[in-house]
């Protein structure tokens, strides 16, 4: 689970790329990290590290940063769960600068409605946004598109 | 990438260590929530940047420095950051004014560097190109709403534009430890970036109804290690727990 958003696994999110199991029967765990500043990168690592550890494997993490992360990564499943957990996705396939930049459309977590505005570019992590929906006024985070 | 060119590496991780522990100090104190939110994130994405590159200048130095040691562990001549970088914050415009000024570069400098023949440079150039016009875009709408707003805060908006203006020619003047790797393709010439931010900056300015200032003296020091009076207080706050109890962790 992400210690951010303990609603999605960090394959769901992307962020651990593969397991690959080495001739040596290491567990090679590549991992990308999302923004550069993100603090839970190392609580993270650990915590897969932990996890090959439990089931029974040498764990070894590797830090991949090219190509960078990008929220195109994250799965539907991902997708869906962030929603439930009443976090706005990414708007699909916007990490281009272009989308990034210019109106987007972002749907309430909770109602659907798509009459939200902004409230701050900057929400409670690196990785979100604050919103607010028009239509049942709840406030909501919205997950920025990278 | 040779070793000759860590030093103009550890240069560029130091304006983003030095502007972000600045952006750090306004947590608890910015104007209003959502600034105390946006500041800091601003400086967790700088800071971490930093330690990309610093990690990766020790890693090609070869010599056993860690990003910590970098980071924490030189004394105030050997950091090669702008002098912009280190000035005290002011009050929240100048500190915005100051932050559009150096997203605008980084910008710039980032998307450069996404063509960089270097692969580690070029990934944390893509990544940090992003962050930094989230940044530049965030900074240049308080540039406008503050410049083009009361009589108060465009007083202080126009004063930050004097205050800050002797700083920003130190962007574009080449760094002396850069030069082989510019013309490696490695990094970018900074000078050559000097009328796309200009373009960026007036076109801001023409909204915020603020005028850039032209032929002021350009300060300049930073990059050979000759800092503002302010650095030495900012390290000293910056290092002060590495220095008591060196190579702590927690």
């Amino acid at each position: 689970m992400d210690p951010e958003v303990p609603a999605v696994t960090v394959a769901d999110l992307g962020i651990l790329r593969a397991v690959d199991i080495d001739d040596q029967g290491r567990a090679i765990a590549k991992v990308t990290p999302t923004y550069s500043g993100c603090p839970a990168v190392l609580a993270i690592e650990l915590a897969i590290e932990a996890a090959l550890r439990q089931a029974g494997f040498d764990p070894v993490i590797e830090r991949i940063l090219a190509p960078a992360w990008t929220t195109d990564w994250i799965t539907e499943e991902g997708r869906e769960k962030l929603r439930a957990y009443g976090i706005a996705p990414p708007v699909a396939g916007s990490s281009s600068k272009r989308a990034l930049f210019g109106e987007i459309t972002v749907a309430c977590p909770r109602c659907a409605a798509t009459d939200t505005s902004k409230l701050s570019e900057f929400g409670s992590t690196a990785c979100k946004a604050q919103y607010r929906c028009n239509a049942c006024h709840e406030p909501f985070d919205y997950f920025k598109c990278i | 990438m040779p070793a000759a060119w860590v030093a103009a590496l550890i240069g560029l991780a130091d304006d983003h260590l030095i502007l972000g522990h600045r952006l750090s100090e306004w947590c608890g104190h910015a104007p209003m929530l959502e600034e105390d939110l946006a500041m800091p994130n601003i400086a967790l994405d700088l800071i971490g940047q930093a330690r990309g590159l610093y990690t990766y200048a020790g890693d090609l130095e070869g010599a056993g420095r860690d990003e910590d040691a970098l980071a924490f562990g030189r004394l105030e001549r050997a950091y090669r950051n702008l002098l912009i970088c280190e000035l005290p914050n002011g009050d929240f415009a100048h500190t915005m004014l100051r932050q559009f000024y150096f997203a605008s570069f980084m910008q710039l400098f980032w998307q450069e560097t996404e063509s960089s023949t270097d692969v580690t440079l070029e990934a944390i150039a893509a990544k940090a190109v992003k962050e930094a016009q989230y940044h530049r875009r965030h900074c240049a709408e308080w540039v406008i709403r503050l410049g083009d707003g009361t009589d108060e805060s465009a007083r202080r908006m126009a004063e930050a534009v004097t205050l800050l203006a002797p700083y920003t020619g130190e962007f574009f003047i080449a760094d002396p430890e850069a030069g082989g790797a510019v013309e490696a393709g490695v990094l970018p010439d900074t000078k050559a970036l000097q009328p796309a931010w200009q373009a960026d900056i007036e076109q801001v300015f023409a909204a915020a109804k603020l005028v850039l200032p032209e032929n002021v003296y350009a300060q300049k020091g930073g990059r050979s290690g000759l800092h503002t009076e302010a650095m030495g207080h900012l390290l000293a706050q910056l290092q002060f727990m590495q220095r008591s109890f060196p190579d702590m962790t927690w």
